[in-house]
């Protein structure tokens, strides 16, 4: 079955584009054939029910599975029209480039300004100590996490609440000055009103970065997104506007999933 | 009736119990309405088990220690006791060869005078046979009828049992802490003593280690009691030579195996660091003297250095390392591995390379535990012997230069507690004291370390 893309989409840059991607682990298709154009100036979101795949097709985007032993990717990932898989393209380069935030919050047991100054130091991206102080603190302040915090820098980036140990996380990926940042349910870990938090953040980056979201709960992809892919079984099986996708799905078994039937 | 047959005893009778009281627990079930008691039918077994066992362990430990006692007073106490001559060696073998045969462990006796006492050490031990049979079943009988009366259909046995067991894990918990306590009393009374003939400042300060055992102990030359050279010895081979060796390479191993080896390398190779750590350490010790050592020396000498010694510190210490390594390797292994994949996950996400994950995320995360490994691996090279008898030679010897001959404080140890010296001359009790200052300073290194990680570890969780 082929991948229903509405028609109606406007004509924009693709910031990363993929093509016949198929994700293996061992023998087993994780991900068949998706292919995907993610624009810069517009927030995607990728839903579906549990185990469809849309996490491995995000962790596919910045190569995060290469660190899974047995994960394998064919098929052609770009990024401004370069395949992030080629040797010309460092992986570490393409990392810096193309962000990422995890489910459960990972902030380094290390203090608030250590996570932020993190990958600015390993990257060279700040000469000096004024210049690191000003990274961390624009990056700090990009997350809505500045006002919080700027009193105990030094304190423990584990010792935050959930909600801000997630903005730390968001402010970290944001440190290294990407250009696409990819979440992969950011909100599954927090409460209601730290997801609220993270949704007004996400409003506020968008159109500076590209962002791409995975998402179990609708209502956060209606709210956050305007495009929004719905995965079943390993397959995109429609791509479209959100808000067509939420009225108007084309496909019987989106408009399944929408209407609460199954997942 | 040795202790084993008591205890064998209550076991029985405790199974008894066990089986009664469940048997009237599940009568109590099937009488009560509702068909729930307060406490499953197995807690009012063990319940009942368990008062029956207890008490008679301690009945059984109390009397193994006494009985021999009460049995000696009693055959003392006998006629023939008058001949014997009144104390010391002599009289003390006349009563263990009496004994001997009238357990039935040897046939005849060689002294005359022994004979005289076989009959009223079999009587005597057959009677106090009887009487510890007979209070261990009261007891048992005691426990038993006191704890199944308890017993109702509302008896809430759980909670008992709960905390009986707890009580016992407790106990089981002591031991190891009352045991060190009598490791250092006992070697705190030595000390003393031999604190009383050498000023402690002589020996804790004192340069120049060469007790004389022969020489008259009232009056012992404090000049020879210096314990600087061994304790340098000690932490320059043990702390310092095993040390630059086992710390890089056992840090490397691990992280070579939990980051970068594939999991059939890693199958290989671990186990085969671990048999390190199973060979004897003799065998290390002929290796380091018959091969290191004069390949050391071998070495030095084309170097033009002359005076290289052929028991060196190097040796033993470079050897020591070796062994070490596994400790090292293994604890920093588990404690990398414990780190969250989702640490390693966030850094690389960061587009940080693998090398710089490890130093500036993994390592400090997993300080604790690597620095618990080394601790560890510290206190397992001073404490070793037979590398540096071997190796290192016994000549206290106070000097930086680790192709020099040197010992340490255990080797010493050893030496003067099977030297000649009668065991309360001053260069036998110098053992003790020896051993005290090592407990000390091993006890203050592990304390720093403590203080050090808690400082500078970076918690996860």
């Amino acid at each position: 079955m082929v991948t229903v893309v509405h028609e109606n989409l406007e004509n924009t840059d693709a910031k990363m584009s993929a093509r016949d991607v198929s994700v293996f682990y061992g023998d087993k298709k994780a991900i068949d054939n998706v292919s995907i154009d993610i624009p810069t100036e517009y927030v995607t979101a990728f839903i579906g029910p549990s185990g469809c795949g849309k996490s491995t097709f995000l962790r596919s985007l910045n190569r995060m599975n290469d660190t899974i032993p047995s994960a394998r990717v064919e098929g052609e990932i770009m990024l401004d029209g370069e395949d992030i898989h080629s040797p010309s393209l460092d992986v570490v380069q393409l990392r810096a480039r193309v962000g990422m935030v995890f489910q459960k919050p990972n902030p380094f047991p290390k203090s608030i300004y250590d996570n932020i100054a993190y990958g600015p130091k390993i990257h060279g991206l700040a000469e000096g100590k004024d210049e690191l102080d000003a990274v961390v603190e624009k990056s700090l302040r990009r997350a809505g996490l500045w006002e919080e915090v700027k009193d105990r820098l030094q304190d423990s980036g584990t010792a935050l609440s959930g909600g801000q140990q997630q903005r730390l996380c968001i402010a970290r990926a944001i440190a290294v000055d990407p250009e696409v940042i990819l979440m992969d349910e950011p909100c599954s870990a927090l409460d209601p009103i730290a997801t609220a938090k993270i949704e007004e953040l996400i409003d506020e980056l968008n159109g500076r970065y590209a962002i791409v979201i995975v998402t179990h709960s609708m209502q956060q992809a209606a709210r956050v997104s305007q495009r929004t892919a719905f995965f079943h079984l390993g397959k995109m099986v429609e791509y479209g506007r959100t808000s067509d996708i939420f009225t108007n799905p084309i496909e019987q078994r989106t408009q399944d999933y929408i209407t609460g039937r199954y997942g | 009736m040795s202790p084993t047959l008591l205890l064998l005893l209550a076991l029985g009778l405790g199974l008894a119990g066990w089986l009664a009281a469940r048997a009237r627990a599940w009568t109590f079930r099937r009488a009560s309405s509702s068909g729930r008691l307060a406490s499953l039918p197995s807690y009012h077994a063990w319940y009942v088990a368990l008062w029956i066992v207890l008490p008679v362990i301690a009945f059984v430990a109390a009397w193994s220690a006494i009985a021999p006692g009460l049995v000696t007073q009693s055959v003392l106490a006998s006629p023939a006791a008058d001949q014997l001559p009144s104390f010391g060696f002599q009289r003390q073998t006349i009563l263990n060869e009496a004994r001997a045969v009238a357990t039935g462990a040897t046939q005849g006796v060689f002294n005359p005078l022994a004979r005289e006492f076989v009959e009223p050490y079999r009587e005597a031990i057959s009677r106090y046979n009887w009487i510890g049979i007979i209070v261990t079943l009261l007891i048992a009988f005691l426990g038993g009828a006191y704890s199944f009366l308890r017993l109702k259909p509302d008896f809430a046995a759980r909670n008992r049992v709960e905390k009986i067991v707890m009580a016992i894990l407790l106990g089981a918990s002591l031991v190891a802490i009352l045991t060190t306590i009598g490791i250092f009393v006992s070697l705190v009374f030595e000390t003393i003593r031999f604190f009383g003939m050498v000023n402690p400042i002589d020996f804790l300060f004192g340069t120049h280690w060469a007790p004389d055992p022969m020489a008259n102990a009232a009056n012992p030359d404090p000049t020879r009691y210096g314990a600087i050279p061994l304790f340098w010895g000690t932490l320059f081979i043990g702390a310092v030579i095993a040390m630059i060796v086992a710390i890089p390479l056992g840090l490397m191993s691990a992280i070579y195996l939990t980051q970068y080896a594939n999991p059939k390398v890693r199958a290989w190779v671990k186990p085969a660091l671990e048999i390190l750590a199973g060979v004897p350490t003799v065998v290390y010790g002929y290796f380091a003297a018959l091969t290191i050592a004069p390949a050391i020396r071998d070495f030095a000498v084309s170097l033009g250095i002359s005076n290289a010694s052929s028991e060196s510190a190097l040796a033993a210490g470079l050897i020591m390392g070796v062994m070490i390594i596994p400790f090292v390797s293994s604890m920093a292994d588990d404690s990398i591995a414990a780190v969250p994949q989702a640490m390693r996950d966030g850094s690389l996400a960061m587009g940080a390379t693998t090398n710089e994950t490890i130093r500036r995320v993994i390592i400090p995360a997993a300080l604790p535990g690597i620095v618990a490994g080394i601790m560890l691996a510290i206190s397992r090279a001073i404490g070793e012997t037979m590398i540096v008898v071997m190796a290192a030679s016994t000549a206290a010897n106070l000097s930086a230069n680790p192709l020099e001959s040197m010992t340490t404080v255990t080797v010493q140890i050893v030496a003067m507690l099977t030297g000649e010296g009668s065991f309360d001359h001053p260069a036998t009790l110098s053992a003790f004291a020896l051993g005290f200052v090592l407990f000390m300073v091993t006890l203050a290194l592990n304390f720093i370390a403590l203080r050090v990680v808690k400082r500078f570890r970076e918690a996860y969780e």
